[in-house]
């Protein structure tokens, strides 16, 4: 299974990306700090406002900070909430979904209307509210937030898909043997979410870094940390674009964009595992050669 | 337990199912209507009927996966009770179920080994690796799936239909149960291998003293397995008794339609203007179970139907030789007439 | 030509008088990158006007595939690679190759001349249109002289020969039951009067009171309407009492093809013997059967010599690299199979004993 992932190019091409994006995020401090000049803090009074040059290559902010510097510490922050966000949302969504489809009745009445409340709930104004009570919001609250509200969606797909994996002969037949709940649920019946669940979490990646961007946009974000959404929201207190400082807001939005496309192209890979018919014309061209090798 | 205490018994069962339309309108489907049914030790009964006679919700009451509407299943005589629509986990240790798709029934994330030892460490607390593989053996040798090892640690999708059903027969026996629901379990094999596993049954039977129940439509099969026929119509059993009197002299004109309709190899090609020959025609079909006919469900088909059958149910008749029917035509009141 | 007149004025005499169908070393692939699945090899057989020629297998015997190869029903990655389907028109016009024929003329020849019915023919009716204008369309198609009016009053006429009543025209088929729409799709097939009605499990949906019902009247319209049918099913002991002639395959080939009665009685090859020994007869004394054992060949890895030979129980020397053909076996009764080579005779008879003592 896992080596025909990795067939297709688009995988490949999504995973090289974002694969790329997690290096800069986890090599960032040490680059940041051994390359002299790419301190994304320091104010070099000097160089304000500069286009791309040879000394700071994606040019330098307002305040005299190199937006190469900034960009590779902003990965850190944005990839952070990204990720974070939609292990929590993903947790949350696979907490509420699957004992929702698998036992059905009343259990499934009520956690459907949770996440059914969560889906309605004007999300945008909630997050406004609860981070403004937060005191002192710093990046692991923020998404603490949008993982927390972000999970709704996924908990209906996940008990639409449970439901009907729940449903089939060897889930019965298990049960029948007298295997417990908790062993069906998650030896039987979550291991065939598992193409769901991370197309949920490709999916909640790219939720996470898009609502880390607009969040900060708006204003909500920690003033000490740097992320592609602070970077963003800098550039457009200063009024980047009226000034032509191209520089200052382009890198991170195309770093965004990046992101959510690698995200997307993995996800097609996935959605081929998932999706039988897809999986079943793979196999089919597949297995001669496999079974001879083996 | 006397030796005339049936293992599982459905005494008087009843079920019936209520479903809500789109629009909010209930209406209660009569699956089942008054099933009553006694499985002995080392005895195979086949419930027969089409498709929508309700064999299928019995044999899922009896595997306790629903409760009866009314009625009650007693196992060894005791009444099983249920809670909130599921049996105790007791119940289980004596009664398996063999489901129809040999497919469907196996996870296809697990190997064979898997669906063979989880029972055996849940229901006979096998530990150690030695003494679980010496048990899968002597399961997948039981079910003639040798050499063992080959088999152990295949995937299903590795295994053809006959070898999964095997599997799947296998993991039911390794809880060593008393009694043994095959539902249809044969008819998504291949005709050639069939036959092989009607044996295979017949054997865990004899040796075992399985007390089987073998769900069907096909009464061929049925005849070459079973020690006693039991037919379903329309959510009622209307006729049931040792299996050469009932196939041969049928007594419910359902179950005469049904064994004439019934393809006979042994009939061969002879006469064919004669056996497609259809006064057939005019026949009908199986009635709704949600507005079932008043009366003797058969009725509307039956050429026999008299102004009695329209309007009550035929009580039980008990003949000869453990034979019993459904039907106005047999019962005592009628020959006094 | 009206379709009414068609059916009206055919002579049933002339229904018996030659063929309408040979199909010559046919051989359909299943391509996959360069390692080609062969899922029917070098098929022969001749269709008779008015026939029921019966095709039994198992799964994976390419009954399937021989179906869709016939009706050019097929896609890809199946293929046609071999071999001819030459269809010789009722009315004296030049023979067709269905192999090479145009979408035109297939599409003029479908219902018209060649018509299907499948397993799942009850969920082929169009779920949102009235089966009076399902029926008119298919009508009209083949006959734009027939106005709306007399085309609605041919379906209910139609449905009347299967033994649905006239008015359920106006019906919409989720208001009538499973076995009804199969008979409702099998006069669907017939309403352009056909020559030749290939089918497909037609039955294997329904229950057996409703099967029975389904092909006497099967039977009794090819008697007024002359039509020839390829039947195929798992069902041999079905076929034994429904076909004229029989074709037993075996992992995509014929291996023995001959009246039903000849297959009943004297089966030549191991696998049509055990394959009749897999039903369980209803009446007559029961003993006990073994089926065949063994499992059906993976067509992906074909056994090398006789596909056969792994599960036969009466394999010999040679069998495991010798790929037999079909050869006459007496009269019109073909086998493929090295026992009945005329240097084997002795073993034959032997078998032919053996086999009709049961």
């Amino acid at each position: 299974m896992r080596t025909s992932l990795l067939q297709g190019w688009k995988v490949r091409t999504g995973l090289g990306v974002i694969g790329f994006f997690v290096l800069l995020a986890l090599a960032g401090p040490w680059l940041t700090a051994s390359v002299p000049g790419l301190d994304p803090r320091a104010n070099d009074l000097t160089a304000i406002g500069l286009p791309p040059s040879a000394e700071h290559w994606l040019g330098t902010t307002q305040f005299g900070q190199d937006v190469l510097a900034q960009t590779i510490e902003g990965a850190r922050g944005s990839l952070f909430v990204g990720f974070l966000s939609a292990v929590i949302g993903t947790a949350l969504a696979i907490l509420v979904g699957l004992p929702a489809g698998y036992f059905g009745g009343r259990t499934d009445a009520w956690l459907n209307f949770l996440s059914n409340l969560f889906i309605v709930m004007p999300v945008l104004p909630l997050i406004l509210i609860v981070a403004g009570y937060m005191q002192g919001t710093g990046l692991w609250v923020i998404a603490l937030i949008i993982g927390f509200f972000g999970w709704s969606g996924g908990a209906r797909t996940i008990r639409a898909q449970a439901m009907s994996v729940s449903n089939r002969d060897f889930v019965l037949a298990m049960r029948t043997l007298g295997e417990p709940h908790r062993r069906l649920l998650f030896h039987e019946v979550l291991p065939h979410l598992t193409g769901w669940i991370a197309a949920m979490f490709l999916q909640g990646v790219i939720g996470g870094v898009m609502a880390e961007a607009g969040l900060a946009f708006l204003g909500i974000s920690d003033s000490g940390a740097i992320s592609w959404g602070t970077m963003i929201q800098a550039a457009q207190q200063q009024s980047a674009v009226l000034r032509g400082m191209w520089w200052w807001f382009v890198p991170p939005g195309l770093c965004i964009a990046l992101v959510a496309t690698a995200a997307t192209l993995v996800n097609f890979g996935v959605d081929e595992l998932a999706n039988p018919k897809l999986r079943t014309v793979r196999q089919r061209t597949r297995r001669p050669r496999g079974s001879e090798a083996r | 337990m006397t030796a005339t205490t049936p293992v599982l018994s459905a005494v008087d069962v009843t079920k019936h199912f209520t479903v809500r339309s789109a629009v909010g309108a209930r209406s209660v489907v009569r699956a089942v209507e008054g099933a009553s049914l006694d499985l002995h030790r080392g005895r195979v009964v086949a419930l027969v009927g089409e498709s929508g006679s309700g064999k299928t919700t019995l044999a899922r009451v009896l595997a306790g996966f629903y409760a009866p509407t009314s009625g009650e299943v007693a196992l060894e005589g005791v009444p099983v009770r249920q809670r909130r629509g599921r049996v105790e986990r007791g119940y289980h240790k004596d009664v398996q179920i063999v489901f129809q798709d040999p497919f469907g029934s196996l996870n296809p994330l697990h190997r064979v080994r898997h669906n063979l030892e989880r029972p055996l460490r849940l229901h006979h607390g096998v530990r150690g690796r030695a003494e679980l593989d010496r048990r899968v053996r002597e399961l997948l040798e039981r079910v003639a799936l040798t050499p063992a090892e080959q088999y152990a640690d295949k995937f299903p999708h590795e295994l053809s239909g006959g070898q999964r059903q095997r599997v799947v027969i296998a993991r039911a026996l390794a809880v060593e149960p008393k009694v043994l629901l095959g539902d249809e379990p044969v008819s998504m094999l291949d005709v050639s291998i069939r036959l092989e596993m009607l044996n295979l049954l017949d054997r865990l039977r004899a040796e075992d003293g399985l007390a089987l129940l073998y769900i069907t439509h096909d009464i061929a099969g049925a005849r070459y397995l079973c020690d006693e026929v039991v037919v379903m119509y329309a959510g009622e059993m209307v006729e049931g008794g040792p299996k050469e009197q009932v196939i041969a002299d049928p007594l419910h004109p359902y179950t005469r339609l049904l064994v004439d309709s019934s393809p006979d190899p042994g009939r061969g090609a002879r006469d064919r203007e004669r056996l497609f020959d259809a006064d057939a025609d005019g026949l009908g079909e199986p009635p709704s179970l949600i507005d079932p006919p008043s009366g003797c469900r058969f009725h509307p088909r039956c050429p026999f139907a008299m102004d009695v059958c329209r309007t009550q149910a035929p009580p039980r008749t008990d003949l000869a030789d453990g034979r019993w029917t459904r039907c106005w035509l047999h019962h005592p009141t009628q020959e006094t007439e | 030509m009206s379709t009414q007149t068609a059916h009206d004025t055919r002579p049933a005499a002339r229904a018996a008088s030659g063929d309408v169908l040979h199909v010559t070393g046919l051989t359909v692939e299943y391509g996959t990158d360069g390692d080609p699945v062969r899922a029917c090899t070098d098929v022969t057989f001749t269709l008779r006007r008015g026939e029921i020629l019966g095709v039994a297998g198992e799964s994976g015997s390419g009954k399937s595939t021989l179906i869709t190869a016939l009706t050019r029903l097929q896609r890809p990655p199946a293929a046609t690679t071999a071999g001819s389907i030459v269809f010789h028109p009722r009315d004296g016009g030049p023979a067709v190759d269905l192999v090479t024929a145009s979408p035109r003329t297939l599409r003029a020849l479908r219902w018209t001349s060649l018509s299907i019915v499948l397993q799942s023919a009850m969920d082929a009716l169009n779920p949102v249109m009235r089966l009076g204008a399902q029926f008119a369309d298919v009508l009209r198609t083949h006959d734009r002289t027939l106005d709306r009016k007399a085309a609605w009053a041919r379906a209910a006429e139609l449905l009347t020969t299967v033994g649905i009543s006239g008015d359920r025209v106006r019906s919409y088929p989720h208001e009538l039951s499973g076995g009804m729409r199969q008979r409702a799709g099998i006069a669907l097939a017939l309403a352009c009067g056909p020559e030749l009605v290939v089918m497909d499990e037609p039955t294997t949906a329904v229950d057996v009171v409703m099967q029975r019902q389904i092909l006497a009247q099967v039977l009794r319209l090819r008697r007024t309407l002359g039509f020839a049918v390829v039947f195929v099913t798992h069902d041999l002991s079905l076929l034994l009492e429904l076909a004229d002639r029989i074709a037993i395959m075996y992992a995509g080939r014929i291996v023995e093809l001959g009246t039903a009665q000849e297959l009943y009685d004297a089966p030549r090859h191991p696998y049509t013997r055990g394959l009749r020994d897999s039903f369980p007869p209803l009446r007559a004394p029961l003993w006990r059967l073994t089926g065949i054992p063994g499992t059906p060949p993976d067509l992906r890895r074909p056994p090398s010599g006789c596909p056969f030979h792994p599960r036969c129980p009466q394999r010999f020397a040679g069998c495991d690299t010798h790929l037999p053909v079909l050869g006459e076996a007496g009269g019109a009764h073909l086998v493929a199979c090295r026992l009945d080579d005329g240097d084997a005779a002795a073993t034959g008879t032997e078998r032919t004993t053996d086999g009709g003592d049961r």
